[in-house]
């Protein structure tokens, strides 16, 4: 198991999961503010960058691309 | 291996590993690039401990493709930035690393032929509500439960058009999710017109589809053709959908619609190829609205001199497709004779497998009255919140202007999402759509680590637009075509 954290709170996920893996897996949808709302996942493959987070201080990162590593800190983006 | 032909190959999915393969068997010395962290592409995306094996197809095809590769030099978790074919050379450069990392490795590659096997992505066309989370198109349904074992909700409906959506429906089932319904949005008599005449030409393709309907029946999953999701319900999130019986050209049919609950839904109505490598090569492009794709003669050779594609990007046949393809591909570029008995094989199967791409666009392929189910304002471009009327009311400008003036296509995927639907509500507006697929920038990299490499200029002609923050994404820079 790995451990990482969004937004400040402590979540679970299996070795080799995506972050959106983990975020999903642990019951989230969304994690990005739109101006329209909440986004997640829309293409799960890297295409429609709906799914960015920002990892570790590092802004813009696709999270249904990036694989988690335990000790991760995830944190949600907002565009205006 | 003085001598040996250098072959670089882009992409790692049936395609470009079946290219690999020949290539090798041909005597060449191969460079194999992908951008995800496996190989397999799409189809055989995986993971060694999350993915269950019952969701793989063609498995052992992919791990004799792999077991190749120990002769080949392999480059997982790689972004193409750049490429150039002149003067019988080829020059490649990449960054490596986690996906969208800060200071990945460089990498130049120089090679005598490329084949280029970039694949498709999900083509989602745009309903009320598609905004909402919940929402996701059906590759990524596929891919979530395949590579992560997970599903976005506990009740899906899926919907769309195409063979794709019944192992969507069936991975689904597998990793968790209820499925309420699949929905496939041609009728019977498009259907009957792709997959009933000249069955030798099918070549077990038919079979495959009646297994699959077969899987689903017994996941109690009902297959609904003529059909489709018209609408999403719900406020914070996916709270269920509108069905509605569709005619022949895609139209809802009034009175037909009916609610149901569920807490996501999974979108597919074709594929998109990814053009961007073979664009920035030069290749020739030809189709229309319904799908351009690279074209190629018989030993998939673009009309540039050492660019051979193969795959969906040269038309949406599916893996079986791709893997004769790229082996034909693959072989050519490393300089063997087409009359060489080991190719004879794989260039039966592609000219029965366009053959194939013809039928399936016949009984699948988009409508054009899918636009009446959209709203005046439906959000159709997503990363920039562009509705159906702000692009319509645009419709008369050359496409440039009514881009800058909407902004539709200019976000972080640059219209890789929306193109389609933006070209089609354009069409039907009175304007005349062309050129939406052409973009400056290949893949996702940094301002910042392109800089670092000391020669960013000649690929990105793109201006940073909302942040001026320099580690801020390429692809989410404001596109200047």
């Amino acid at each position: 198991m790995i451990r990482i954290t969004v937004d400040a709170e402590s979540i679970e996920g299996r070795d080799g999961q995506t972050i959106a893996g983990v975020l999903i897996g642990a019951g989230r949808t969304a994690w990005r503010t739109a101006q329209t709302g909440d986004r997640g996942v829309f293409c799960g493959i890297g295409v429609c960058h709906d799914c960015l987070v920002t990892v570790n201080g590092v802004e813009g990162v696709r999270a249904c691309q990036r694989e988690a590593v335990d000790g991760d800190r995830v944190e949600r983006e907002v565009r205006a | 291996m003085t001598g040996a032909k250098r072959v670089a190959i882009l992409g790692g999915g049936p395609a470009g590993l079946a290219a690999a393969q020949a290539a090798l068997a041909a005597g060449a010395d191969v460079t194999l690039l992908d951008e995800g962290g496996r190989l397999g592409g799409q189809y055989w995306r995986h993971h060694e401990q999350l993915t269950d094996r019952r969701l793989q197809h063609g498995w052992a095809r992919f791990e004799r493709l792999r077991g190749v590769l120990d002769r080949a030099e392999v480059h997982t978790g790689a972004s193409v930035w750049s490429v150039e074919a002149s003067d019988g050379l080829v020059r490649l450069q990449a960054v490596v690393g986690p996906a969208d990392a800060t200071a990945r490795a460089a990498l130049d590659i120089e090679a005598d032929a490329v084949v280029v096997a970039t694949g498709a992505h999900d083509l989602a066309l745009p309903v009320p509500g598609w905004t909402l989370p919940g929402v996701t198109t059906a590759g990524a349904a596929q891919a979530l439960a395949k590579r992560d074992g997970v599903t976005v909700g506990r009740r899906t409906v899926v919907s769309g058009a195409g063979p794709f959506l019944l192992p969507v429906a069936q991975s689904l089932a597998v990793a968790g999710s209820e499925v309420v319904g699949v929905h496939e949005a041609s009728r019977i008599g498009a259907l009957a017109a792709g997959w009933l005449p000249r069955p030798w030409q099918l070549a077990g393709k038919a079979g495959e589809l009646v297994e699959y309907v077969g899987a689903l029946a017994r996941h109690g999953i009902p297959y609904r053709i003529g059909s489709g999701v018209v609408r999403v319900l719900g406020t914070d999130r996916v709270e269920g959908v509108v069905i509605a019986a569709l005619d022949a050209e895609w139209r809802p049919i009034p009175g037909t619609e009916r609610e149901v609950a569920c807490d996501a839904v999974a979108l597919g109505h074709g594929f998109t190829p990814r053009l961007e490598v073979a664009i920035a090569l030069g290749c020739t492009i030809e189709g229309d609205r319904r799908g351009r794709f690279v074209v190629v003669d018989e030993a998939q050779r673009t009309s540039v001199a050492g660019v051979y594609a193969a795959g969906e990007i040269t038309g949406i046949g599916g893996a079986d497709a791709a893997l004769a393809e790229g082996a034909v591909a693959g072989f050519a570029a490393a300089g063997g004779a087409r009359d060489d008995a080991r190719i004879s094989g794989p260039l039966a199967v592609r000219r029965r497998m366009r053959a194939f791409a013809a039928r399936l666009e016949r009984a699948h392929g988009i409508r054009p009255g899918w636009t009446s189910w959209l709203a005046d304002d439906t959000v159709v471009c997503r990363c920039e919140n562009v509705t159906r009327r702000a692009i319509a009311d645009r419709a008369d400008a050359p496409l440039r202007a009514m881009k800058l003036a909407t902004r539709a296509g200019l976000g972080p995927c640059q219209g890789r999402t929306c193109g389609r639907a933006v070209e089609a509500i354009v069409a039907e507006a009175g304007g005349a759509p062309e050129g939406f697929d052409r973009r400056p920038v290949l893949a996702p990299v940094r301002l910042g680590e392109v800089a670092a490499l000391g020669r960013g200029s000649a690929v990105i002609d793109t201006e940073p637009a909302r942040r001026d923050d320099a580690e801020t994404t390429v692809a989410a820079v404001e596109a200047q075509q």
